[in-house]
């Protein structure tokens, strides 16, 4: 498949790779958000982290991912944009924004709505850690 | 030494065209450019002389008599053929009514027999479909398990496009004799690379391609037995009457010509070629098996062709790995490009897990493979999976001793 110049630049050069812990430490620490979707046998799985400061705010992010070269810059992609932004900005992250920014092919549209599905997973996980109350974040079920 | 890239390991999809064999299409194209089907001039007279030529040299590659070869437009069509052909001539029962006869073939067979077989069941046949064991290897045994009363023909490739891993096809076609069935084998991967002798190797229906063994595309052949026993056919393509009433059509006579020298160039190096390429094959898995944790050779361990190998990667994805190594063109086992999502076949009805099936690569080395080359191609690999590695999440977990079929995934 002939891709776009942003995705081979993410695939190789993905930012923020990584994690905060071993999986054990990151279910325990309480600021960090870990979202974990896909499935091995579809052929991609993502890891998204995220480490929020007293604020509330997204000042890390770390993903892993299994997957193609669309996956793993539409994660890649998701940590830059995390940065920064409040929970709520992240929330209002979308799958198509992803597929513009990345010129994503039709049939790589599924890697940005994994991508978005993990970043609303690790935002969940966060918040469910801190006892936040989540208004209604169910809605994204596919 | 350095090597061009990208390099070319994918020689069970196609082969380059051996420049011996171009040279001798050229007088078929320029001088020699009569039908071979007419009858009163020179110019057919001397076209029917080189396909003549041809039909010897296939022939002789297969231990077959030259009145036994039909040339086809490749081994799709030579299967198409075969199957659809021989179930029509030996059929139970006339078209239309159910209980018309039984045919046995493999789930890892190539498409082009498998989708034939499946038309037959819409046709009033019963195919019964074996799944081949872990190791791929389809033995003389288990054909004879699913032998009934009414079986008119067995299609069993010879070695497998995807895996390399090579049939009883002697012994089983042993057991078609002794039972009256005819035997067909896709011998696409097979001739040109190995020994074949269709009186030893007791096969009745042969389907062989010009352009996996160094010959142009478009052209083949189907060996059609004539003695012992004699094999009819029922013509799939209709016409002129040409190649005994079985293959209609004015013959490609340059694809033919190169196929007959394809044939002729295999038969006096094969032997050195195999040792050669065998040789690397050993270098390539030793190389990748030896520097990387977590990674499988499918398919039986001896009973393999020289030149292909199919490895699956654990914890990396096909179409990443793909990228990684853009500069090797190989074949994946993952369909992955393709909005399906689907793993080769061919690796699920060996048990391979969906996950490793979509991480697996077929490498196949032909005449132009250097050692320069395999080595570039260790390198390469080694690296993307370590690369690809550090990015995986599985790998992670799989090291933490998480169990990663417990998991419960959020399928998509």
């Amino acid at each position: 498949m002939a891709y776009g110049d942003k995705i081979i630049d993410h695939y190789e050069h993905p930012r923020n790779v990584g994690s905060f812990g071993t999986q054990k430490e990151i279910k325990e620490r309480s600021d960090v958000g870990v979202g974990l979707v896909g499935a091995p046998e579809c052929g991609d799985v993502m890891q998204l982290q995220i480490k929020v400061d007293d604020q509330g705010n997204i000042e890390d992010a770390k993903f892993k991912c299994f997957g193609c070269g669309s996956a793993i810059a539409s994660s890649s992609l998701a940590t830059e944009w995390l940065k920064g932004k409040s929970l709520d900005e992240g929330l209002a992250i979308k799958n198509t924004q992803i597929v513009e920014e990345l010129s994503l092919p039709p049939v790589k549209i599924h890697c940005s709505v994994l991508a978005e599905d993990a970043i609303r997973a690790a935002i969940a996980d966060y918040k469910e850690k801190n006892g936040i109350e989540t208004a209604d974040e169910h809605h994204h079920a596919h | 030494m350095s090597v061009k890239l990208p390099i070319y390991l994918d020689n069970a999809a196609t082969t380059r065209t051996d420049p011996r064999v171009v040279e001798a299409m050229l007088p078929a194209f320029n001088d020699v450019y009569g039908n071979p089907g007419s009858r009163n001039h020179r110019y057919g007279w001397e076209s029917e002389d080189l396909v003549d030529t041809a039909r010897r040299q296939v022939a002789s590659l297969i231990g077959a008599d030259r009145k036994e070869v039909i040339f086809t437009s490749g081994s799709t069509e030579s299967n198409n053929l075969a199957i659809k052909g021989a179930a029509s001539m030996y059929a139970k029962k006339p078209a239309g009514q159910t209980g018309r006869g039984h045919i046995i073939t493999a789930a890892h067979e190539h498409k082009a027999v498998l989708d034939p077989c499946k038309r037959l069941t819409k046709e009033g046949f019963d195919v019964t479909i074996l799944d081949p064991p872990a190791d791929g290897v389809i033995t003389a045994a288990m054909i004879k398990d699913a032998m009934r009363e009414d079986t008119i023909l067995v299609t069993i490739m010879w070695a497998n496009n995807e895996i390399g891993t090579i049939n009883e096809v002697p012994e089983i076609g042993a057991l078609c004799h002794e039972r009256g069935v005819i035997f067909h084998t896709d011998a696409t991967q097979w001739v040109g690379k190995m020994p074949t002798n269709v009186s030893t190797d007791n096969v009745d229906l042969l389907s062989l391609s010009a352009h996996k063994m160094y010959g142009p595309m478009g052209v083949g052949a189907l060996y059609v037995r004539r003695r012992r026993p004699r094999v009819r056919l029922t013509a799939m393509i209709e016409g002129g009457g040409q190649e005994r009433g079985m293959r209609s059509g004015t013959l490609n006579v340059p694809g033919i010509v190169g196929l007959g020298k394809a044939c002729e160039i295999c038969a006096h190096e094969m032997d050195s070629e195999n040792e050669r390429l065998h040789k690397l094959r050993v270098k390539l898995e030793q190389g990748i098996t030896g520097k990387l944790d977590h990674v499988q050779i499918n398919g039986h361990a001896d009973k393999r062709l020289p030149h292909l190998t199919n490895i699956s990667y654990g914890f990396v994805e096909g179409e990443s790995m793909m990228m990684a190594i853009k500069e090797i063109a190989v074949s994946s086992g993952s369909a992955c490009t393709s909005a399906s999502l689907e793993p080769s076949y061919v690796l699920k009805s060996l048990g391979i897990g969906d996950d490793l099936a979509h991480s697996s690569l077929r490498m196949s080395l032909g005449r132009w493979t250097t050692e320069a080359e395999i080595d570039y191609v260790i390198d390469k690999v080694v690296v993307a999976v370590k690369k690809l590695r550090e990015l995986s999440p599985l790998y992670d977990m799989h090291n933490e001793g998480i169990d990663l079929s417990k998991v419960q995934w959020a399928a998509h």
